[in-house]
């Protein structure tokens, strides 16, 4: 089991395109096991008689230790098993990963929007388009992508012919990215020059309307697109997605003659889970509602920079 | 199929903590598992029992609470109880809700035996 990218099996790997990353060995094989265990010094006695396994025997000395069980101390007649307390987030590693990636596109004066959708609905096509847009509407706004699927590199390869810097994720058998697999992929993709010109990160998460939703890459935000011929009933089957978007794309709308899709009904539905989430109808083949989805990018490309710009003069006053 | 990779976190939780508290296996472990945190309990307890073997977890026995899903009504400002998310107002039959609790995903604790 990994815990990286929740493949199963032991040929499941997590690789970066091109750079020949090899997901580590499950650290759960036996070897990885017993190399984590840190090898203490005072190895546990064959117990003398029950209730005696606390006992631990230095192998060098032989001396004695009766505390070394889990309790701390040896009471005789008192079980060493216990309880123990930890009210831990289950994703509070991949969060803590997310909060240094948001730390970092902080640092670059980077803007990620995190784009989640089922497969199919247009996402790569819509990047795609989004690129070329930008690039008449925006010339110099530095553009790249990270694309995550569970393989081939085909998604990133339709990016680069945009022009735009691209690097694949292969995720395997792993349903989602997580913030670790963005970290790695953000090092080796980014200029690293602490520039002050802003730039726009789209990452396309895997094709999937379930897993992405819990898992936080630092992200200034997730973008879900739905596509009309999908049902417009989407948002509230998958509600966890679009309750953890801050903005809904309905694309495809340019085939809306052809289809039973009640747009008004889609958005009701998407309000019901997230009463905030804001909606942008679009079609990447007509251009229609382009217009729309590049002004929201650009107010939040706008709201970052004076994010960061608020945070210097905060840096500079309190230095 | 995230709840195997959650099933991960929570076996590389456990690991953590015996580097720290030093025990050699797990008999109870007690999970939160929200209505609104959208995760699959059944789903996760198998996923935890298809890695169980050979880890620390071998053999422990594994309850998820599961809090029920609390919204505040902007509406009627109250908070109500909502089964999942999209789920109407007890009171006004409106749907400008706030999730409040039940979103909780976390390991509670455990019993561990040296």
């Amino acid at each position: 089991m990994c815990v990286v990218c929740g493949c199963a099996g032991d040929g499941s790997q997590v690789t970066m395109e091109g750079h020949g990353h090899a997901h580590p060995p499950s650290p759960y094989s036996p070897a990885a096991r017993r190399a984590k265990s840190g090898a203490p010094a005072i190895r546990r006695a064959e117990p003398a008689h029950a209730g005696a396994s606390h006992v631990a025997v230095d192998p060098t000395s032989g001396d004695l230790h009766f505390g070394a069980g889990a309790a701390k101390v040896s009471v005789p007649g008192m079980s060493q098993a216990r309880a123990i307390r930890l009210e831990t987030d289950i994703l509070g590693e991949n969060d803590r990963v997310a909060a240094q990636n948001r730390a970092q596109f902080a640092a670059y004066a980077v803007t990620a929007l995190n784009f989640v959708s089922s497969p199919g609905s247009g996402k790569t096509t819509l990047l795609c388009a989004t690129i070329e847009a930008l690039k008449a509407r925006a010339p110099g706004l530095p553009v790249a992508v990270i694309e995550g699927d569970q393989q081939t590199s085909f998604d990133a390869d339709r990016i680069r012919a945009t022009g735009a810097p691209a690097l694949q994720v292969n995720t395997g058998k792993g349903c989602h990215l997580d913030a670790p697999m963005v970290a790695e992929a953000f090092a080796r993709l980014h200029r690293h020059d602490h520039g002050e010109e802003r730039s726009l990160l789209f990452i396309e998460n895997v094709g999937n309307l379930v897993c992405p939703a819990m898992w936080d890459l630092g992200e200034a935000a997730k973008v879900a697109i739905l596509s009309v011929t999908e049902g417009e009933d989407k948002p509230l089957k998958y509600p966890d997605m679009f309750a953890a978007s801050s903005l809904m794309l309905v694309n495809k709308i340019d085939l809306l003659p052809y289809l039973n899709f009640d747009i008004e009904r889609c958005i009701a539905f998407a309000r019901r889970v997230n009463p905030d989430i804001q909606v942008i109808r679009v079609s990447a083949t007509t251009g229609e509602g382009m217009g729309d989805w590049l002004a929201w990018i650009e107010s939040r490309l706008k709201a970052d920079a004076v994010a960061s710009l608020r945070a210097g003069i905060v840096r500079s006053i309190a230095s | 199929m995230h709840e195997a990779s959650l099933a991960g976190g929570i076996l590389q939780l456990v690991e953590r903590t015996a580097e720290r508290e030093r025990f050699a296996r797990v008999t109870h472990l007690r999970l939160e598992a929200g209505q609104l945190a959208g995760v699959e309990s059944r789903a996760l307890r198998f996923a935890l029992e298809a890695i169980a073997p050979g880890t620390l977890l071998d053999g422990a026995r594994i309850d998820i609470d599961e809090p029920p899903g609390e919204a505040w009504c902007m509406d009627c400002s109250l908070t109500v109880q909502i089964a999942q998310r999209g789920d109407a107002c007890a009171h006004c039959g409106g749907y400008r809700l706030q999730p409040t609790g039940g979103t909780e995903l976390k390991v509670i604790d455990m019993q561990v035996e040296d």
